[in-house]
């Protein structure tokens, strides 16, 4: 057991004092935080990157004057007449509309455009949508529709979700919320058990390679220098994680509070007020936030650990197998497939099947198979599966971990030993029923 | 006194068999050559007295004792490959492996301190192996295999990318441990270092034993009858009867031949010491330990 932790000690704590270790644990939550204070900034301030454009109608017959309405950030000039050359001198107009000389209003037409700089997606939408609700309208009347009954037309459906509870108490729910943590927390797993099981994988093959095992397995037994390492490197994943998750809430707090003075402060506060988009779009966030709060935050949170560490505790015992079997990293490609290619693919099936049924059939198998559990019961889990999903799920999980973990250490015991050439399954195989 | 001994010991593998009824004995405070070719058994065998592996027939006694997991601690071990972590401070590495020997933290300090400045390294404590010349980091080996004061050292190709200064330092080492006491058990292929330094040596060969016994034993017993003289002078060789001339050489007027007798060596002496010649040597050649290797594993293909 004291070799165990010696040798635990030794994993977490040459990896932790590395330089790379440390720029990415300490560089990670500034990027996030960056591009949280960038989102934050785009959204206070308007308008940013992009500015008011002047846009002149050519309409000798005065068709549209006075009866489109300018969208945002744009605005229409009506003119008689307009000529390229008159654009090239005329530096406060950005491009000139004209359509055909023989238009009468009701028409399909379609609009030329000239400018110098080419027309933005955003602001191409917005001259279709200025003009075609004109036309649109233009043609309901035509039709002897009137401007009231129009107007009644328009409808808004929105959906205020409420997730219902046993006891028959109601709160409100997100699905956007739902799936983008489910989908957050699932994509940390994956990464996770990638970058950490290859490193398991590495440092085995270093040992290996280099004879440190022959040093060590007289005092050490092979399985106290597996387990040593697997739990080692965890922990360099754990703390890296619980560093990310204080750096990146604090920071997030702290600029949450810069740009909520700044938004008291600013003038544009009551343009916010009447602005009804933003207002609503406030109003969404609020919701959202309520969503978030409702869900059962404990539990999603008990349940990341807990895959977190078993998903990699589970592929990285695998991981250190492969690495105690082959002589160099390039030897590793024919024994990653297995490994690799169940994890991608939990990956691709959380993200296309899980996340749109999160409590069919196929999420529910994949989300107790341990091999794909890890990743698609994090999905699952913001949409409240049933509580003996999750708790079959854990166990199935708890139990495949010491079976793997028994297994590798199996082949691990043999495999660091053997020099030369690369074993095939059917050797590994053998392995298994070695003795010491 | 044996500090090791190897009783029948066998060890198979799949296809082939590494060790087959290996026994010997090591003396205690002396150097002790493992010689074999690559491939012979030596690995295994080493293994075995490790404790990685264990014997599938035979025993190996350390102090009298069946070996055991007590004996680890009183065993030191230098791989023929580096066996450290590349990006492992020197420091934290010398320190990682004393507490894995079961010493403590501050009693290692102290003897990695000594060690460092025996080998002029403390400057470089700091530094990660990968940063170090293979010299360097041979040195850092060595200490760690010295480092928690074993009775029995086994050295695997020691003298491996040291240049001839710091090769006649570990030499010297060597010796110096061996005359503090501790018994060393030393593998290599350069068998000058092995004329140099062993008191015995054991010759394995295709998983068997082939000949063991003191480095003066095991060359003369494959002694072919060739003598050698160095001599200034004319040397009238018809006049001498009963010698078989296998060579002669000439060099800044000093003469060397080598020969067999037909007769009996004493009297052959007594005609050379009869001619008008000054002998500046006359000795028996022995074969080198590198011939005798040659002829020897040669002779069991």
């Amino acid at each position: 057991m004291n070799n165990i932790w010696i040798v635990t000690s030794r994993e977490y704590l040459s990896r932790v004092k590395k330089r790379s270790f440390i720029l990415m644990t300490l560089l990670a939550p500034l990027l996030i935080a960056a591009f949280y204070g960038a989102i934050i900034w785009v959204s206070v301030n308007d308008n940013v990157g992009s500015t008011e454009k002047t846009i002149v109608v050519v309409d000798p017959q005065h068709i549209f004057e006075n009866k489109i309405e300018n969208p945002a950030k744009m605005s229409f000039v009506f003119r008689d007449n307009y000529s390229i050359t008159d654009l090239v001198n005329d530096n406060s107009v950005d491009g000139f509309l004209e359509f055909p000389a023989d238009y009468k209003l009701g028409d399909d037409f379609a609009l030329k455009y000239q400018s110098m700089k080419s027309l933005s997606v955003n602001d191409n939408n917005k001259i279709k949508d200025a003009f075609g609700s004109l036309l649109r309208e233009q043609k309901l009347q035509n039709l002897g529709i009137t401007q009231t009954a129009i107007d009644s037309l328009r409808v808004d459906v929105s959906i205020n979700e409420f997730k219902v509870d046993e006891d028959g108490n109601s709160k409100t729910s997100n699905i956007g919320i739902n799936t983008a943590l489910g989908m957050g927390l699932a994509v940390m797993i994956y990464f996770f058990i990638f970058l950490y099981g290859v490193q398991v994988m590495r440092g085995v093959i270093e040992e290996k390679t280099n004879r440190i095992v022959e040093l060590i397995v007289s005092t050490v037994k092979p399985f106290q220098l597996m387990m040593g390492k697997v739990i080692g490197i965890a922990a360099v994943g754990l703390t890296q994680l619980g560093i990310w998750v204080i750096l990146t809430s604090v920071l997030m707090s702290v600029i949450s509070v810069i740009f909520g003075l700044n938004m008291a402060n600013a003038p544009q506060v009551s343009e916010v007020a009447n602005n009804p988009a933003m207002q609503d779009m406030n109003g969404n966030v609020a919701e959202a936030l309520t969503a978030f709060y409702n869900l059962p935050l404990l539990k999603i949170f008990t349940s990341f650990l807990f895959y977190f560490v078993g998903g990699y505790l589970f592929y990285g015992a695998l991981f250190a197998a492969i690495g105690s079997a082959v002589d160099s990293e390039t030897d590793t490609q024919q024994f990653m497939m297995p490994i690799t290619l169940p994890l991608v693919f939990s990956f691709v099936i959380s993200f296309s099947v899980v996340i749109n049924d999160p409590n069919g059939a196929l999420a529910t198998w994949l989300s107790i198979i341990p091999i794909s559990s890890p990743i698609v019961m994090m999905v699952r889990i913001p949409f409240e599966p049933p509580i003996w999903h999750l708790l079959l799920s854990m166990g199935v999980l708890l139990i495949s971990i010491l079976g793997i973990i028994w297994l590798a250490g199996k082949i691990y015991r043999t495999g660091i030993l053997m020099y030369g050439k690369k074993p095939t399954y059917k050797e590994l195989a053998k392995w298994l029923f070695y003795k010491n | 006194m044996s500090i090791l001994q190897i009783q029948g010991v066998s060890k198979f593998y799949a296809n082939h068999t590494a060790l087959n009824k290996v026994s010997f004995d090591v003396p205690k405070g002396k150097i002790f050559g493992l010689l074999g070719p690559n491939g012979a058994g030596k690995t295994s065998l080493i293994r075995i007295i490790n404790q990685i592996t264990a014997p599938d027939e035979g025993q190996v006694l350390f102090n009298g004792e069946i070996l055991n997991k007590e004996h680890i601690k009183n065993i030191g071990y230098l791989p023929e490959e580096r066996g450290l972590y590349k990006k492992m401070s020197v420091y934290d590495q010398l320190i990682y492996f004393a507490r894995l020997r079961g010493l403590n933290v501050k009693s290692a300090k102290d003897t990695i301190e000594h060690w460092l400045e025996k080998f002029e390294a403390t400057t470089w404590k700091k530094k990660k192996i990968e940063e170090l010349s293979k010299g360097m980091q041979q040195k850092i080996q060595f200490i760690v295999t010295v480092l928690h004061n074993p009775d029995f050292i086994i050295l695997d190709e020691p003298f491996t990318g040291f240049d001839p200064k710091n090769t006649q330092l570990i030499k010297d080492e060597i010796v110096n441990l061996k005359n503090k006491g501790a018994s060393i058990m030393l593998s290599t292929h350069r068998m000058e270092s092995v004329e140099a330094i062993c008191d015995e040596v054991v010759l394995i060969n295709k998983a068997k034993v082939i000949i063991q016994g003191s480095v003066n034993e095991v060359r003369s017993s494959l002694k072919d009858n060739t003598y050698e003289i160095l001599y200034q002078g004319n040397l009238n060789l018809s006049a001498i009867s009963g010698i078989e001339v296998k060579s002669q050489h000439e060099k800044e007027g000093v003469h060397q031949l080598t020969f067999s007798y037909n007769i009996d060596p004493k009297s052959g002496l007594q005609q050379f010491s009869n001619q008008d010649v000054v002998i500046k040597s006359y000795r028996e050649v022995l074969p080198s330990m590198q011939e005798v290797f040659l002829t020897l594993t040669e002779s069991h293909e």
